[in-house]
């Protein structure tokens, strides 16, 4: 798997390289938002890309996130590919007007005539030690608007090739990139960038016959650790895309193992693991020795950084939920 | 050095980073809403401007009349109508080039056909067999917009994306004076100014939000004066006058086209008739204030102007209600056919190409109208 050409690159410098080379092969990729042009983003995301392409490619917009959005909403309509960046999750609530009413929409209002290739990237999720509102899991509000694509790397690589595809797409991507991953590193070659992912694609990234753990972005690497603990062999689908989701991939993991449990650091009640542990039941009912299970953050507001770690879903917690599978059966 | 030494040492001097900035006095509308109608100035405007509002202005109060009529037939779910704001619509269309873009609300109709919109497909949205009914780079037209103010700053990026490209586009975006109120409306502007973007703003002060006046929407001097704070010219003008409106507008688009930068304009009118059909304007205000503005119409001040200047004669002004009568007439017949509905486009560009999930839900509804097809055959 590794060759001597490979060197560890973090997910932060995978989705620059992203960004820049998207700008480099088409220039309608314009990058805006709030300091993401001289300082090169809070995250350092957005870092060089000002200096490579110009202040008109890579621009410092106002600190008005409606405005941002609502701005690229139009920067789209005359043929640009805007990539916005929203800083925090958080922060990325004032947008939501011109997400759902124009931005989910523009495309089948217009019957096609007005498609809005728009790409928002929104840091997400905790683990930072992030303070009040710099935490928040906000993927349940995206999935519930038609019209979106949501997308989630948790790897290196993936980081690299979903923002790739996202920024290609022609509809638009909000893309979650899990903050506490940012610095995660991977042996990946920048100068020698993986295929564009596809959008829409789970993966496994880990085979095993007990159970399937279903998890995403990041809530991937715990469910990989809970994976490799002793007694179990668990296969992990990382699900990459929320929206389209990819039943298919799941369901086949499922109906192999027979059991099911749904990981993500969002709220369990209303949150992603209904849907999906609704979808699996729905598809793969007969192939279930025990209830899908979620084991998701609990249904509080994201709490204060000394208290973040009782809060996030932990390989004793997935271990515990996936010792609630219903085994006795078997034994 | 003692205390009182250093003190004396001690110079105030301003914070270190402050600047002055734009001056304000430019920027700021005049007293009282520019007229031209009524005015010595009126004698200066060109006959074939004024002919050409003229027929425009009683084309859109008779496309006004129809659509109202429309929806008591049923033909239409509901209309907003701008009776006595057709200064504003035609005057808004006018000034634009045919590469300008113009983003509309919802009650600006008018605009829309004025632009060169069909009529019958400027009511889509209305009728409620589609959303947007036109093809909006056709005629460079954005979708009538219901959400308040959210169209602006959709205005603003995409003449900040054309002036980028090197184009000489001009957007034109038409808001309620509620629709000042919100936020997308500041921060519009501010993005806007920040941009110097080539965009104009025109507010349609039609004294009311549904039923709220005015003066519980905004402590302001005027709208127009809105513009200061963020750095633009204001101006405040009479929505009724025709030409002070196409005046006010063409300057303002001037100025954007030649790298000046957006402007805000006020145009101070009356929304004669209800919010829309469904609305009973008589629990928020009187019939005499009502009166009064219909003494100010848009179309007699121009028709005034007309014939006393020998303009306009009883054959010019039957000719302008019979093409009116013509527009109408096409209207009402072609809106009295039912329109032809698929309801498999309910699933048709949601994506550019359906998630796995929108196919089931295809195939499901589908089926329910297959098997509604059998059971009523």
């Amino acid at each position: 798997m590794t060759t001597v050409a490979l060197k560890p690159a973090t997910m932060a410098q995978a989705l620059t390289r992203a960004m820049r080379d998207a700008m480099a092969a088409d220039p309608t990729v314009h990058v805006m938002g709030e300091d993401v042009g001289t300082l090169g983003g809070v995250f350092r995301v957005t870092d060089g890309l000002a200096k490579e392409f110009g202040e008109d490619r890579c621009t410092d917009t106002p600190l008005a996130e409606a405005g941002i959005l609502g701005a690229a909403v139009g920067m789209a309509m005359y043929g640009l590919r805007p990539v916005v960046e929203m800083q925090f999750d958080a922060f990325a609530y004032p947008a939501f007007e011109q997400l759902i009413s124009h931005v989910s929409r523009m495309r089948n209002r217009t019957r096609g005539a007005m498609p809005l290739p728009i790409t928002v990237r929104v840091p997400y999720g905790g683990g930072i030690g992030g303070v009040e509102h710099h935490s928040d899991s906000s993927e349940a509000y995206y999935m519930a608007t038609p019209g979106l694509h949501v997308v989630t790397p948790a790897t290196v690589a993936d980081a690299y090739g979903l923002l790739r595809a996202a920024i290609a797409s022609d509809d638009p991507v909000v893309f979650l990139e899990p903050k506490r991953l940012y610095w995660s590193k991977d042996s990946w070659n920048p100068d020698e960038p993986s295929a564009v992912e596809p959008i829409g694609r789970a993966v496994v990234r880990r085979p095993g016959r007990s159970a399937t753990l279903i998890t995403y972005g990041p809530s991937l690497p715990v469910c990989l650790e809970a994976a490799e603990a002793e007694g179990w062999d668990l296969e992990v689908v990382d699900l990459r895309s929320l929206v389209p989701f990819d039943d298919e991939t799941v369901c086949a993991s499922v109906r192999r193992t027979g059991r099911a449990l749904v990981v993500h650091e969002s709220g369990g009640f209303g949150g992603p693991g209904g849907e999906i542990a609704a979808r699996v039941m729905e598809r793969c009912f007969h192939h279930l020795e025990a209830p899908v299970l979620r084991v998701a953050g609990f249904d509080i507001p994201y709490p204060p950084p000394m208290l973040e770690r009782h809060h996030l879903p932990g390989v004793d917690r997935v271990l515990d939920a996936v010792g609630r599978l219903q085994w006795e059966a078997e034994r | 050095m003692t205390v009182m030494e250093q003190r004396g040492a001690y110079r105030p001097t301003p914070p270190p980073a402050w600047q002055p900035r734009t001056d304000p006095a430019p920027l700021l509308p005049d007293a009282a809403p520019y007229r031209v109608l009524g005015t010595e100035a009126a004698a200066q405007a060109d006959p074939g401007l004024l002919r050409r509002l003229y027929a425009q202005l009683v084309r859109g109060r008779r496309y006004n009349a129809q659509a109202t009529a429309l929806t008591k037939q049923g033909r239409l779910a509901v209309y907003p109508s701008s009776v006595g704001q057709e200064a504003c619509e035609v005057a808004a269309a006018l000034v634009l080039e045919d590469r300008d873009w113009l983003f509309p609300s919802y009650r600006d109709t008018l605009a829309v056909v004025a632009r060169g919109v069909d009529p019958v497909q400027a009511l889509t949205l209305l009728r409620g067999d589609w959303h947007t009914g036109y093809n909006p780079r056709e005629h460079r037209v954005a979708p009538l917009c219901t959400p308040l103010a959210t169209q602006l700053p959709h205005a603003v990026g995409l003449a900040h994306a054309a002036r980028l490209k090197g184009d000489d586009v001009v957007a034109l975006a038409m808001v309620g004076d509620g629709g000042t109120s919100e936020g997308d409306f500041h921060e519009a502007l501010n993005f806007a100014a920040v941009w110097q973007a080539p965009v104009v703003f025109l507010v349609q002060n039609n004294g009311f939000a549904i039923s709220v006046p005015l003066a519980k929407q905004t402590a302001a001097p005027s709208l127009a004066h809105k513009a200061v704070g963020y750095g633009m010219p204001g101006r405040l003008v009479d929505g009724n006058d025709a030409v002070a409106m196409y005046d006010v507008l063409s300057e303002a688009v001037r100025h954007a086209r030649a790298g000046g930068g957006p402007t805000l304009v006020e145009a101070v009118t009356y929304r004669v008739e209800a919010h829309t059909n469904a609305d009973d304007d008589k629990r928020y205000r009187t019939d005499a204030e009502v009166t009064a503005w219909r003494e100010h119409d848009p179309i007699d001040l121009l028709e005034k102007e007309l014939t006393a200047r020998g303009l306009l004669d009883e054959d010019g002004i039957r000719a302008a209600r019979e093409d009116a009568e013509t527009l109408a007439a096409d209207l009402r017949a072609r809106m009295n056919q039912d329109p032809e509905l698929d309801p498999m486009d309910l699933f048709a560009q949601v994506y550019a190409e359906p998630t796995p999930q929108l196919r089931e839900q295809r195939a499901q509804l589908r089926a329910e109208l297959e098997a509604e097809a059998e059971g009523t055959h």
